[in-house]
């Protein structure tokens, strides 16, 4: 009996045919697939995407030349030169980040005192001409102006576990 | 009869089966495999001296490029053996975290393996179907790393952050009713606990539509089935490992064998293959992905039960938490040297491996006491499975040459590291 039903099903397709049953039932399924630009896959807030640099409420930047994210970056992205403002104040005179080098592992961000680098969650940007991939400071803090709003959400909603 | 002589064939580095960047030198007789000869080292990118440059915690980030399928594996493995070399142990709720991070780890890299296996032999559904099933996946790595593949998660002491109580939703767009992007967000209304619990609920349902479409198919079976045999005695001269070995009926893992983290407070089952062909080695890792299912349902129902530190508070190796860092001098002082120095570890040598979804993924680790390690070794197990590609494919046709790599789920990252 087991003989003969296994030679139906061998002349009949039978188990093509149930693969078929199945992508046929996909084929008129909902579809699960994203309409990219319009539409986007949701981002974690502790996403890292594209480098920015802060600057307190009151418009001073954050960064103190420190030079920690220098020495952490594993992949030696990031050149800072320092020299005290007229101020008295230690402050960066160049900040680069090289983003063909940047592995996007975190560790600057993790490693930041004063909460100045951080990865934002941009991760479309693209370049289009030779050296545009060196992030200079005023890039950054122009980046991290404009998204400030974000920035400061996504740090808040992660700040508990941290 | 003129003098034949057997045509030299290149394939790949280029080739869209080959898996990244092999290139195999065939000499064939006809479409016989007389001789596969595997070039490796087209992406070397020189991890091992490299690690030698850095403080330990800095070449995390390079593990996980190592098999760039399966990330936090990788990890797992030169974490562990730092910690082995400092003598210190994680909490208890890290080493849960990793091991359910490991299994979905391990669910990651068997759908792309699948997915790719199929689309060798000429199964497209499924590639697609698996792509579907590893976005979820991703985002659970998303949400507790910060970054879809390349995680940097596990820190020796255990992972940097706790699991998130949120997950990211959906927005509204024009594409999609209110409705709609309700019934999308769903799953993703509480932590990420209960998010995963909605996924393996769903998975093991989608390992069957998987095997509908495949375990039966006499297409599949012809092209799988007693390809690339290997018994079980030479599958352990050519130092096979996983699902390779286990193919061939030697039920061999690290997680039963010699257990590490909490794997022997958990309940799962090892398959093992009967022939050593193309097909049980399917099978064997489908079913591992049922089991990896079961290890997850166990560690979230462990994790959601108790609460506690992720990390070790031995702030010599681990850095402090940032509110602290912010207004207590003695733990800035620890963050600014664990972040520029580092730690450094006793002098010795380890070795420490885990069950890598490929195989014994090891790091043997040298340290002269500094900060950085004296020599990094990485035991991957693609480069023994790779090795045997000659042995396997000798004798087969041209198309089981594919399929008997595409089964030794080869990928190019370990293997020239």
């Amino acid at each position: 009996m087991k003989k003969i039903v296994q030679i139906i099903k061998s002349f009949t397709l039978w188990e093509l045919l149930i693969g078929m049953k199945l992508t046929g039932r996909y084929l008129f399924a909902k579809k699960v697939t994203l309409q990219f630009p319009e539409e986007k896959t949701p981002y974690s807030p502790r996403f890292r995407g594209l480098h920015a640099l802060r600057r307190y409420p009151n418009g001073e930047e954050r960064c103190i030349a420190c030079k920690l994210c220098e020495a952490v970056c594993p992949a030696l992205a990031i050149t800072i030169e320092a020299e005290p403002r007229e101020d008295g104040s230690r402050r960066t005179t160049r900040y680069d980040i090289d983003l063909f080098k940047c592995i996007y592992c975190g560790f600057c961000e993790e490693s930041c005192p004063v909460d100045s680098i951080v990865e934002t969650n941009m991760s479309l940007y693209h370049f289009e001409n030779r050296g545009e991939n060196i992030m200079t400071k005023p890039m950054l803090l122009a980046i991290g102006d404009k998204y400030e709003k974000e920035i400061a959400e996504s740090k808040r909603a992660d700040a508990p576990y941290r | 009869m003129p003098d034949l002589k057997n045509l030299t064939l290149n394939f790949g580095p280029q080739h869209p089966a080959a898996h990244g960047v092999l290139r195999l030198i065939l000499e064939m007789n006809g479409e016989v495999i007389e001789r596969a000869d595997p070039h490796v080292g087209l992406l070397h990118r020189g991890t091992e001296k490299l690690a030698e440059t850095k403080p330990f915690n800095q070449s995390i980030g390079y593990m996980d490029r190592l098999d760039y399928v399966s990330m936090m594996c990788n990890e797992h493995a030169y974490v562990m053996a730092i910690e082995k070399l400092l003598g210190i142990t994680p909490p208890i709720r890290a080493q849960y975290i990793r091991v359910m991070f490991d299994e979905i780890t391990r669910i990651l890299n068997h759908l792309l393996w699948l997915g790719a296996h199929g689309l060798d032999i000429g199964a497209m559904t499924v590639f697609l179907y698996a792509f579907r099933e590893r976005e979820d996946l991703l985002d659970c790595y998303e949400a507790v790393s910060g970054a879809r593949m390349h995680a940097t998660y596990y820190r020796p002491g255990g992972v940097y952050r706790d699991l998130p109580n949120a997950m990211p939703q959906y927005a509204t767009s024009k594409w999609r009713s209110e409705k709609e992007t309700r019934k999308m967000n769903e799953s993703r209304e509480g932590s990420l606990l209960d998010f995963l619990e909605d996924f393996i609920s769903r998975f093991p349902g989608k390992v069957d539509e998987y095997e509908t479409l495949l375990t039966d198919n006499r297409i599949w079976k012809q092209r799988t089935v007693g390809i690339g045999v290997v018994s079980p005695e030479r599958a352990l001269a050519l130092g096979f490992t996983g699902p390779m070995l286990r193919g061939s009926g030697v039920a061999w893992d690290l997680r039963k064998k010699q257990p590490y983290e909490v794997y022997d407070k958990l309940d799962f089952d090892i398959p093992i293959g009967v022939n050593g062909d193309c097909y049980d080695r399917y099978l064997v890792r489908m079913e591992e992905m049922r089991q990896s299912n079961q290890i997850i349902k166990q560690c979230i129902s462990w994790l959601r039960a108790n609460p506690g530190e992720v990390l070790l508070a031995d702030h010599k190796v681990t850095p402090p938490s940032r509110e602290h860092m912010k207004d207590d001098m003695e733990s800035l002082i620890h963050h600014f040297k664990l972040y520029t120095e580092g730690y450094s570890v006793p002098a010795g040598e380890v070795y420490s491996a885990v069950e890598h979804p490929k195989g014994e993924f090891g790091i043997y680790l040298v340290s002269d006491g500094a900060n950085k390690p004296y020599r990094l070794k990485i035991r991957a197990p693609g480069f023994s499975h790779l090795a045997s590609l000659d042995e396997m494919s000798r004798g087969h046709m041209l198309a089981d040459v594919v399929a008997i790599l595409s089964s030794q789920d080869i990928v190019f990252g370990e293997i020239d590291r």
